[in-house]
């Protein structure tokens, strides 16, 4: 598989979304302005502060000729991941549903923390698998660092993203650091091949840093999307 | 070219920690008696054709889901 990373003007985690990538196949740089993604199988919109954060993260980015191309590549099945401000992107150029805003604290944080990933199955998201079912579910060690990170949708919106297996991340128990709405760390989109969320799984590939769990975040979502 | 002044807050409903923060120094300071104390953003600009304000703000200047917006031309 051929991993493109994104990389916009004030990008900083391109670099090492990049060496996740290539730990998996082979990976690639994209320039924010190539409207070509030149063959690439899977997207990986990077953290950062794409144009500086200006207006509301993310909302610049997401009009860049880069992003049109993913958008049609997620159109088309394709496995598409955004990390923290990779995931605001893809919030505000509505490939995913939510927002996400100031962390409650209005404090940035930075620290390792504990997700739980949901698979897409009913049963394990459902708001009474939420409580009992978590023995099952995979829990993994990967750091945060942002300052708006609070995910926000209505609250119909969360019901539905809760009872279509949507949440693909939930912070651990009493770990949720910005204030999210039910502990949403990440979501993924109705079809699964697009998945955003604020902690960094690039920075836990290599026992050096601590943790190789967002190892599993990357092939998770490389298997849950078809390649282009 | 026709100025307008767009103005952006936090919708009704969503916690707004800068708000609640600036709300919460105002005693310490001898203000008493002010609340619901919200921050948003102002955009100023010019138009050539201010009937398509209300467009761009939809799609750049806020964000309908978490934003409310109010143009006002000058």
């Amino acid at each position: 598989m051929i991993w493109g990373v994104l990389q916009f003007p004030g990008s900083c985690d391109e670099r090492d979304a990049l060496h996740a990538c290539s730990l998996l196949g082979e990976a690639r740089l994209v320039w924010h302005e190539e409207r070509d993604l030149g063959g690439v199988d899977a997207v990986v919109v990077p953290g950062g502060f794409s144009y500086g954060d200006y207006l509301r993260a993310g909302a610049i980015a997401r009009f860049s000729p880069a992003m049109e191309a993913v958008a049609e590549l997620a159109a088309a099945g394709a496995p598409v991941l955004g990390i923290c401000n990779g995931f605001q992107v893809l919030c505000e150029a509505g490939l995913l549903p939510g927002a996400l805003l100031l962390n409650e604290s209005m404090r940035f944080l930075c620290r390792q923390l504990d997700l739980i990933a949901e698979g897409a199955s009913v049963e394990l998201s459902s708001p009474e698998g939420h409580q009992l079912d978590r023995s099952s579910a995979e829990v993994l060690s990967i750091p945060a660092k942002h300052g708006e990170g609070r995910y926000w949708a209505p609250d119909e919106v969360l019901d539905a993203l809760e009872a279509n297996g949507q949440v693909a991340y939930r912070y651990a128990p009493g770990q949720n650091p910005n204030g999210s709405a039910r502990d949403i760390a990440g979501v993924r989109n109705e079809v699964g091949n697009v998945v955003g969320l604020m902690p960094h799984p690039e920075h836990a590939v290599d026992p050096l840093t601590g943790s190789t769990d967002g190892l599993r975040v990357f092939e998770a979502v490389a298997a849950a999307g078809a390649p282009a | 070219m026709p100025r307008a002044r767009v103005l952006i807050r936090p919708k009704e409903g969503i916690l707004d920690p800068q708000g609640k923060a600036v709300e919460r120094a105002l005693p310490a300071l001898g203000f008493e008696g002010i609340g619901h104390v919200h921050v948003g953003r102002m955009v100023e600009l010019e138009a050539e054709d201010p009937e398509r304000l209300a467009e761009l703000c939809e799609k750049l200047l806020a964000n309908p889901l978490i934003e409310d917006y109010e143009i006002q031309t000058l």
